[in-house]
């Protein structure tokens, strides 16, 4: 994960040639209407930050696509088990936001807290409206403003990957950070 | 109406069933005392639309009061004089008989007749006319006839129940029969819905929807559609539960940060904070008779409980075993609290005697993924999702737990369940 938000430091200066690559490997396509986001892909992202294969073909959704100064820049944030703590790892995800957030005060970011699958719709949908408010808590302190945020929850309405064990619930406790 | 007629008439003559015939009754579990009821074919039946008498029967069976006796070949309606000793050789305490006409304005004439066979005495029938697409009513209502006069309970098989389905992307509130059956579409959307409440009138449905990307309250009135937001406030916006007048909605929103509950007007109005601490309040529901008393669901005291408190009242604790206690849903008398709690890993549906201290839970499944508990109005059965065959189902129960019925969607996951009021 830190790998990846260090390599896009330099990143206005990229060339629209290097952008597109680099989203081959971290971008997460903001399909926000299918139950299966593929917003998995980004752990993997971190995990083989090398080149990507070959025959690797990005597809890229017009209508959902941020603009591209954003589109590599990090995420998600996950979560333990039953916890709404913002790990240290997820530090540098939550910097870079900050700092988009910063650098442009009319920039608005939707933060969508998302369960896994067990237990009650409801009471879920609490859970991960408290793991949004703690990621938007993370960005306030790091001088977003209140004005720019909106934590919202999907609970476990709308998983990142389908499955019932840990590796699925795990990819699924997230706050996602959406700019609309 | 008169494409509803065309549709009907095509049917007739196909001889096909009708294409939303999805759910049919799994009955498990024997009840303690079942009255056994004859109720043979209806005279003509089979050349309308519904097959009366199947419904009937099928209803009486899910209630766990009545066990069916096969008489399908007898021929009689409710003209008949019954052999009474034949049928009491048949093991059978009571008998219903009767006929479906089609009248020449277009109507369906139904009758029926109900016997007590061991006193060998009638006990009453009725006739009505009803449009040819209030069949399944007509049938449900027979239903409720011999249910309230044999058992003393009215019967809620003319009720309605809503409930979500999740197939093909889509998520789609429907409106059907206490049955499960004869649904019709109330909302469609891309995005999931959730939490449908019914007004205590039975004209209105209340959900969350996510279709703008978040958790908004609606408020939709089922025969016309129309539909208004009553709470889109910045953050989420969830858990609608009617006041029993009708008049106010409770409902979790964060817009003050957090998961409080408030209370607003049927509008969206006067919203009003209810609960105030730093944890998870959701889930509320107004008690019953009254509703000058609302349950929710908290974590306050570490994992979630169901907990009970008033406007400018203090907050009671209510269900204590177990460390993960959810949805309540509180019987049409306030005498029983339904809700789901968890065991190791399982979710299962629990009732409380809340009239007797010191009662202890008692589990009424032996499911796993048991969600959404909602008593009918008569307070004799609870409907409630629950995992089945890889598949989301729904089922109804008695309140010892003894009669199941599964009302299974052949078609997609079924969940979200809440039955309605009486009358329509």
């Amino acid at each position: 994960m830190t790998t990846t938000s260090k390599t896009h430091l330099p990143k206005i200066a990229l060339a629209a040639f290097a952008t597109a690559v680099l989203a081959g490997c971290s971008s997460v396509p903001l399909d926000e209407n299918k139950a299966g986001a593929p917003v998995e892909s980004r752990s993997t992202a971190g995990a083989g930050s090398t080149t990507p294969a070959q025959s690797t073909v990005t597809p890229v959704d017009v209508a959902k696509t941020d603009s591209t100064a954003l589109s590599n820049l990090p995420r998600v944030v996950f979560f333990d088990f039953d916890s709404y703590v913002v790990k240290d790892e997820f530090r540098s995800t939550v910097e870079a936001n900050a700092k988009v957030l910063t650098a442009d005060r009319k920039k608005k970011v939707v933060i969508e807290g998302h369960t896994d699958e067990r237990g009650g719709r409801e009471y879920n949908l609490a859970l991960g409206q408290k793991r949004a408010e703690a990621v938007a808590r993370s960005l306030a302190l790091l001088g977003a403003q209140s004005t720019q945020m909106e934590a919202v929850s999907f609970g476990k309405e709308r998983p990142a990957v389908q499955g019932s064990d840990e590796a699925a619930w795990a990819k699924n406790r997230r706050a996602e950070m959406v700019y609309r | 109406m008169l494409t509803r007629r065309n549709i009907l008439a095509a049917g007739l003559a196909g001889g096909a069933l009708p294409a939303w015939a999805q759910f049919r009754v799994e009955i498990s579990g024997v009840g303690a005392t079942q009255l056994p009821i004859a109720i043979p074919r209806f005279r003509d039946e089979d050349k309308v639309a519904q097959q009366v008498s199947a419904i009937v029967r099928a209803d009486l069976e899910r209630s766990g009061f009545f066990r069916p006796v096969d008489a399908n070949g007898t021929a009689m309606d409710e003209t008949a004089r019954p052999a009474m000793g034949e049928w009491r050789g048949k093991g059978v305490d009571a008998l219903a008989a009767g006929s479906v006409q089609r009248l020449a304005d277009g109507r369906v004439d139904v009758r029926f007749k109900l016997w007590d066979v061991v006193k060998g005495t009638e006990l009453g029938g009725q006739a009505s006319a009803v449009d040819p697409a209030d069949l399944r009513l007509a049938a449900h209502r027979i239903a409720d006839y011999i249910y309230e006069r044999l058992t003393g309970d009215k019967g809620v098989f003319s009720t309605r129940i809503a409930y979500v389905t999740r197939g093909g992307g889509r998520y789609t509130l429907r409106v059907a029969d206490s049955d499960g059956e004869g649904a019709q579409v109330a909302l469609n959307s891309p995005e999931p819905i959730i939490s449908p409440a019914w007004s205590p009138d039975g004209r209105e449905l209340a959900y969350v929807s996510f279709e703008s990307q978040k958790a908004v309250i609606y408020a939709q009135e089922v025969m016309s559609g129309r539909r208004r937001p009553i709470a889109n406030f910045r953050g989420s916006n969830s858990a609608p539960a009617w006041s029993p007048d009708g008049g106010t909605l409770a409902a979790t929103l964060s817009r003050e940060g957090g998961s409080q509950l408030f209370l607003l007007d049927r509008n969206g109005g006067n919203v009003r904070r209810l609960t105030t601490s730093q944890a998870i309040d959701t889930e509320p529901v107004f008690d019953l008779p009254d509703g000058k008393r609302v349950y929710f669901v908290s974590d306050r005291g570490g994992g979630p409980q169901v907990y009970r408190t008033s406007v400018g009242g203090g907050v009671e604790r209510i269900t204590f075993a177990g460390s993960y206690n959810i949805s309540p849903a509180i019987s049409p008398d306030g005498r029983t609290l339904a809700y789901i709690s968890r065991q190791g890993n399982n979710f299962k549906l629990h009732t409380l005697d809340l009239a007797t201290p010191g009662a202890q839970p008692v589990a009424l499944t032996d499911t796993s993924d048991d969600e959404s508990p909602s008593f009918a109005p008569n307070g004799k059965l609870i409907i409630y999702a629950t995992r089945a065959g890889g598949r989301d189902v729904l089922m109804t129960t008695t309140l010892d737990g003894r009669i199941k019925a599964r009302l299974v969607s052949t078609t997609a996951d079924v969940r979200e369940p809440t039955w309605g009021p009486y009358g329509r």
